[in-house]
């Protein structure tokens, strides 16, 4: 009988920790709306999952586990601020007011939904500090601890804790309302919403080294944000934006090799590349496409779907990614999406081509210290075996490298060239 | 909730201002003005004189000084404030876009401290 019991309370137990992986977002999301107040919804939150460790072992489940914890959690801050009530009056009107404000639809599953969306949309709200903004959706949204967060943005944690406490005391004095933006605001707001998630999945992205495991999780938080926007709401850019993310990341075992080292996409093991997660974004890529009301990331997304398409680098249809470039520099213009299309160009027309162009951009002043410009232009110099030139070149973006991976992918390239025979090389 | 909203723009605008683009923009802030006020946000508001006539003035040891000119030297001053009611920022960020100097300074918007009336 004891083993029975102990069996029951573990099954319980696993039960609330699968809920609290599966559920704590959107009941933390419903608990805001209904308190009006973060730090008091993450403590009712804690509340109503150490009630349901308390007494689910012993009196079962409830039926509804979600509005279970939501009514749990929102009795239990109405009781907490009820006793506060005894030293500070003002305490009182605060539950008074939580106990009247119970709309009929508080429970609807239409409005929880909802919640999650509002959440998101507080989050990124442009009026909080762009870095806020990151921290903010990552600890609210995605329920990663502070120091987590910390650790893979490279930042001290108390830092980080300091500015999830601002964005929250903004949120609370300058009055930033929880809810989803009105359709005249929305593409604007959304745009917010989608950059911070460009931005988690790049800091994630672009770290490439063996010390880097936390920060790939990072690419896959976003990825998993961008999925719950697109559930929620089906906007075109949201859709592109995934599908950019899955198309990056299918190519994410095949970007370095066993020793952290860069591998450039010509190089990479195609077999490697994560095929499933390709056709996926190659479907949402189309979907988005189709909508005619796409942005800068869905094309972004279809120059990588070709490059996804082609069995090997060869097989690449250049015409088709500077044709793509084309539109991105028509609805996007700047100098690195100028840079990327030379490099296309480059590809489809011969280096010279592409050297022309970059050097048309350097010439008016843009991108001068941008560490891409110069080893794109050493990488065409190199190509056409001027050696000096393509040395000169990997010199200045060496200077301007920060990451280690990169740094020792332009000294191995400098030391072939240095030690290579002064022949022209055939263009690659 | 009340908010302050701040205009800041360059006070040397105006002198490069002909008469007639001086009427206009002074005719987009009257029907602002009224705007607000049918929209029930508006609580108060004014224009200010230039920077040129400011004193700030400090109290040091009991003692008064006073200095002539603003607080601090900035590109864009501190040229008028509304004083509005909004349901919440985004609320009030909507009508501080429609304040005529957003489009060439900047409008700053605070919430109001509110204190407890005795």
């Amino acid at each position: 009988m004891v083993n029975d019991a102990t069996a029951v309370e573990a099954r319980a137990r696993a039960q609330i920790d699968e809920l609290y992986r599966s559920e704590s977002r959107r009941v933390l999301a419903t608990l805001i709306r209904l308190l009006g107040d973060f730090d008091v919804a993450e403590e009712a939150l804690h509340d109503a999952f150490a009630a349901a460790v308390e007494r689910w072992p012993s009196e079962g489940p409830p039926q509804h586990p979600r509005a279970w914890l939501i009514s749990t959690g929102r009795f239990k801050a109405i009781d907490r601020f009820r006793r506060q009530a005894r030293f500070d009056a003002s305490f009182a009107a605060v539950a008074d007011r939580w106990e009247a404000a119970m709309p009929g639809s508080a429970f609807d599953s239409e409005a929880i939904e909802d919640d999650r969306l509002r959440l998101i949309f507080t989050c990124c709200h442009p009026a909080l500090a762009a870095d806020a903004r990151i921290a903010l959706t990552l600890r609210e949204v995605c329920g990663l601890q502070t120091e987590e967060i910390a650790r893979a943005f490279l930042v001290p944690a108390p830092t980080l804790a300091q500015r999830i406490v601002r964005a929250k005391d903004k949120i609370r004095a300058a009055g930033i309302p929880y809810q989803v933006p009105e359709m005249g605001d929305l593409p604007e707001r959304l745009d917010t919403v989608l950059h911070v998630i460009y931005l988690v999945f790049n800091e994630g992205y672009a770290a490439s080294s063996g010390a880097s495991l936390t920060r790939h999780d990072l690419s896959t938080e976003a990825i998993r944000l961008a999925r719950l926007v697109v559930e929620l709401l089906a906007e075109p850019e949201a859709i592109g934006l995934l599908a950019l993310m899955l198309l990056h990341d299918a190519r994410r075992d095949a970007r370095s090799d066993a020793d952290g080292h860069i591998v450039l996409l010509d190089d990479q093991d195609r077999t490697r590349w994560n095929r499933a997660q390709i056709a996926e974004g190659q479907l949402l890529v189309e979907q988005a496409l189709a909508s005619r009301r796409f942005g800068p990331y869905t094309i972004q997304a279809a120059i990588a779907a070709v490059h996804a398409e082609a069995a090997d680098p060869g097989a690449t249809d250049w015409s088709q990614i500077v044709g793509l470039y084309d539109v991105l520099l028509r609805i996007d213009a700047s100098p690195v999406i100028e840079l990327n299309r030379a490099a296309a160009i480059a590809m489809r027309d011969g280096p010279e081509a592409g050297l022309a162009l970059i050097n048309a951009i350097l010439a008016r002043g843009d991108l001068v210290d941008y560490r891409l410009a110069h080893s794109a232009r050493a990488d065409l110099h190199r190509r056409l075996g001027e050696h000096a030139a393509a040395i000169a070149a990997y010199e200045r973006a060496l200077a301007l490298t920060r990451q280690e991976p990169e740094r020792q992918f332009i000294e191995q390239r400098l030391h072939q060239l240095r030690t290579s025979p002064r022949c022209p090389m055939p263009p690659a | 909730m009340r908010y302050l909203c701040l205009i800041y723009d360059a006070e040397s605008k105006w002198t490069t201002m002909t008469p007639a683009e001086t009427g206009a923009f002074m005719g987009e802030y009257g029907a602002f003005t009224e705007n607000v006020k049918a929209s029930g946000h508006y609580i108060g508001g004014n224009p200010l004189k230039p920077t040129s006539t400011a004193t700030t003035v400090r109290v040091r040891s009991g003692k008064i000084s006073t200095t002539d000119g603003p607080f601090a030297e900035t590109k864009e001053q501190l040229g008028g404030y509304y004083l509005i009611e909004a349901k919440d920022l985004n609320d009030a960020i909507q009508v501080a876009a429609r304040i005529p100097s957003a489009r060439i300074g900047s409008i700053e918007v605070r919430p109001i401290m509110e204190m407890p009336h005795p």
